[in-house]
This record gives C-alpha cells, sequence and structure tokens, in this order.
C-alpha cells in the first residue's frame, strides 16, 4: 500500500476544484461581469469629466473588484458541505489547513485573478494615467488574496448556518476597510507623486499573516461546523 | 496477519448527548482485525451518529473510544478509517474516474489497484467517464463503493451501504465486505436487514433510543 504523498494530495485538491470552475465556467465570468457594469455606469451618473473621474478611478476600480469578489465568495464550501465531498476532505490522512488552503487558492484564482486580468481595462476607461497602473495592479494582487482569506475563514464560520449570505457580508465588512483604506492610500500617494509603498508593504503584511493564520482558523471552524 | 490481542476498535460506555438529550445509551463493543459488525437499529436510534463519533467527525462526549488500545484521536488512526455516509462525497460534475482520483490522490492508492480498474470492479464499466450527475443513484453507490477498492484502509464504516442497490449491488457490497474482512481488515455496516453475510456470524450491535 502506498501512502499519498502531500503534494500529489495538494495538487489532487487543487485540480479538482481548478476543474469544477471550468465545468461551470459561467459562475466564472459572473463577477467579471458584474465588475463591468459597475465600472461603466460610474461615468454615465457622475458625467464624464476627466478631472473627477481621475480622481475617483483608483477607487471605484478597487471597491468594484472587492465587491465582485464577494458574490462568489459564500460558496466555497456549500457544495462540499451539501455533498459530503468536505467530510472526505476532513477524514483524508492530510493536514486539513493545507487541503483548504488549496482549495482558497482555486478560488483565489477562479475569481478574483480574471478581476484583476481585466482592471487595467476598468481603470483605463476611467482615464486612470498610466503612472498609477502598477501600483493599482499590486495593491490588487495583495488585495485580493487577503480578501479570499478572511472569506474563507468567515464562510467556514457560517458554514453550519442556513442563509448565511447576510451574516457573511456584515462580517467582512470591518474587514474589508483596512484593506482598502490601504490599498486606495497607495493609489492616491502614486497619483499625487508620493512615495506610495508604505502602504503597499503594510497590505504586504498583513497578507503574510493571512497567509498563515487563515487557513488554521479555516481548518478549526469547518471541524466544529461538521461536528455540529 | 497474525490477529492483535488488542482489539481495534473498542467503545466504552459510549454515549453521545446532542443539546443534553442522549441519542444513544452506554454502548460497549469490540471490533477486532477480521470481524465485521452489523449496527442494528430503528430509524432514529443513533446508527448514522454512531458512526460519524467513529469516523471523527463529532467528538465523543462520554464514555471512551480506543483504537488498538489507545485513546481514539485524529492523528493515532489516520488514513486507516474510510467512511462512507449518506452523502456519497462524489462531485456531480466530475467523472467517477474523476473523483476516485481525487480520493487517490488524498488517500493513496492500494497496490496494483487503480481507478479504472476499482470502476471495473464495482460495475461501472462503460461509466467512467460520464458526469456523476447523470448516473442512477445505484449507479452513484456504486461510484462510492468503488473507493473503498481503491483506498487503503483497516476499517471501513458503511452506513446503509445497501441503500439505492439492486439485488447485483447487493451481492456486490457482500463480495467486497467478504474480501476485505478476509483480508485481515474490519467493517462496521448499519443495516435494516438484507445482509447476507457468509464469512460467520458477524458481531450485532443493537442501538436503543
Amino acid at each position: 500500500m502506498s501512502r499519498a504523498p502531500l503534494s500529489g494530495a495538494c495538487a489532487a485538491v487543487l485540480r479538482r476544484d481548478l476543474t469544477l470552475a471550468w465545468r461551470r465556467r459561467g459562475d466564472i465570468a459572473m463577477p467579471v461581469l458584474y465588475a463591468l457594469i459597475v465600472t461603466t455606469l460610474f461615468p454615465f451618473a457622475l458625467g464624464p469629466e476627466n478631472a473627477l473621474l481621475q480622481r475617483i478611478a483608483g477607487g471605484v476600480v478597487l471597491v468594484t473588484v472587492l465587491l465582485a469578489m464577494l458574490l462568489a465568495l459564500d460558496g466555497m464550501f456549500r457544495s462540499d458541505i451539501e455533498d459530503g465531498s468536505l467530510e472526505q476532505l476532513v477524514l483524508a490522512p492530510q493536514p486539513l489547513a493545507l487541503m483548504l488552503g488549496m482549495k482558497i487558492l482555486a478560488h483565489w484564482l477562479t475569481t478574483a485573478l480574471p478581476l484583476i486580468v481585466i482592471a487595467p481595462m476598468l481603470a483605463s476607461m476611467l482615464q486612470l494615467p498610466a503612472t498609477a497602473m502598477p501600483v493599482l495592479l499590486l495593491a490588487l494582487a495583495l488585495a485580493t488574496p487577503m480578501l479570499s482569506l478572511l472569506g474563507a475563514v468567515l464562510v467556514a464560520l457560517t458554514a453550519g448556518t442556513r442563509r448565511s449570505g447576510m451574516l457573511l457580508a456584515l462580517m467582512l465588512l470591518p474587514l474589508c476597510v483596512p484593506v482598502v483604506i490601504f490599498a486606495a492610500g497607495a493609489l492616491s500617494a502614486v497619483q499625487q507623486g508620493l512615495p506610495w509603498i508604505a502602504p503597499i508593504a503594510w497590505l504586504g503584511a498583513a497578507l503574510a499573516l493571512a497567509l498563515v493564520l487563515a487557513p488554521l482558523a479555516c481548518a478549526a471552524a469547518l471541524r466544529i461546523a461538521l461536528d455540529a | 496477519m497474525t490477529a492483535a490481542p488488542l482489539p481495534l476498535l473498542e467503545a466504552r460506555a459510549l454515549s453521545f448527548f446532542r443539546q443534553d438529550e442522549p441519542v444513544f445509551g452506554p454502548l460497549h463493543f469490540q471490533l477486532h482485525a477480521g470481524e465485521l459488525a452489523l449496527v442494528e437499529g430503528d430509524n432514529g436510534s443513533g446508527k448514522t451518529t454512531l458512526m460519524r463519533l467513529l469516523a471523527g467527525l463529532l467528538h465523543v462526549d462520554e464514555g471512551e473510544l480506543r483504537w488498538r488500545g489507545e485513546p481514539l484521536v485524529r492523528d493515532v488512526c489516520q488514513g486507516e478509517i474510510v467512511f462512507l455516509g449518506h452523502q456519497l462525497g462524489l462531485k456531480g460534475d466530475l467523472s467517477p474516474r474523476e473523483n476516485l482520483r481525487i480520493a487517490a490522490g488524498l488517500h493513496g492508492c492500494r497496490d496494483g489497484m487503480a481507478p479504472a480498474t476499482a470502476l471495473r470492479e464495482v460495475g461501472l464499466a462503460g461509466y467512467e467517464d460520464e458526469p456523476v450527475r447523470q448516473l442512477s443513484a445505484g449507479q452513484k453507490k456504486r461510484a462510492a463503493l468503488a473507493r473503498l477498492l481503491l483506498v487503503p484502509a483497516m476499517l471501513w464504516l458503511l452506513d446503509e451501504p445497501y441503500a439505492n442497490l439492486d439485488r447485483h449491488g447487493i451481492a456486490l457490497v457482500n463480495r467486497l465486505l467478504e474480501t476485505h474482512i478476509a483480508a485481515g481488515g474490519a467493517a462496521l455496516v448499519t443495516s435494516h436487514g438484507a445482509v447476507s453475510f457468509h464469512g460467520g456470524a458477524p458481531q450485532r450491535i443493537r442501538m436503543h433510543a
């Protein structure tokens, strides 16, 4: 008998979630379309003034992308709980936190990455200067995994309850605020020609912390949810 | 393989409470390697709860569970117990073959066993690449049973393995159990009947609400 190696188990979980996402491609397109519609509507509502749009562009894109991610967050573990796959994952002789980390990675790849890819287009629709574009992408690259990780913990905490969507949004809001503040801070700094590295460094530090702690918290929360 | 003097699994005065209501009373049983135990009881007598408790999904409220003489905790029995519950743990959008590959990735594989072989043995040849969603309830059950064949484990916890199966399916479960027991494994099976096990008289565990 051969025991499963850890790397193989990680790859199996990651491949499974990516395959599942690919089989339901329409669900991946949803957040992207949402972000596209919201940013398209802003100039119509506020008027096509370049100076105004330029000033709000960074913030609008950031908030839109983070909100679009919320759309897909709710279902992160739902189908796994319903069909018993989560029980099998919990019972597998592998570290649960790491396996959940793979699930979160798959979730980030399928929801956040497409949003980051279209972010430059959204930003240029709102006249964000090209000099600010790399900082926007950097801020998104740090902020979106944060949201995936924090969101996963909260989804795991509310996994046992029905209609957890509302509760989830309320719980996630205070955690989103610092992420948005630092990401938007970096963007406005670069637009004013100020040094922008400090807020980005804060985001990076928070992400490093979340990367280590969130999967562990997620695993503990899901064990409790299944125990109920 | 010689029978170890210590029982594989032992329950001492095991009880479980849900919101201070007893789900099942104190249970005592021992299960040795190479033994089969049938868990019997009416609907709501706590059979599934017992199974989830033994699998480690629920925590023990009162009494004691021992695995090879040591208290049963997650690390002691890692990978030695495989659980098949009402929820089969199959992804509807994936094919049986893909589902089994995930199980093999997580648990490892028995020697000389591959997803395709396991599926052929449970009679799903020709359905390997159909999405599980499109299979019948009995075929889904068979796909879940293939996991038992594929994954190396000492103790099988089967919750209602006969549900949804036709005559051949029931014979298949019995055959799988016989092979597993003969190879020195152990199994705990809940069922309302329909068990015709040929490898000696199984132990019976009665559940009372």
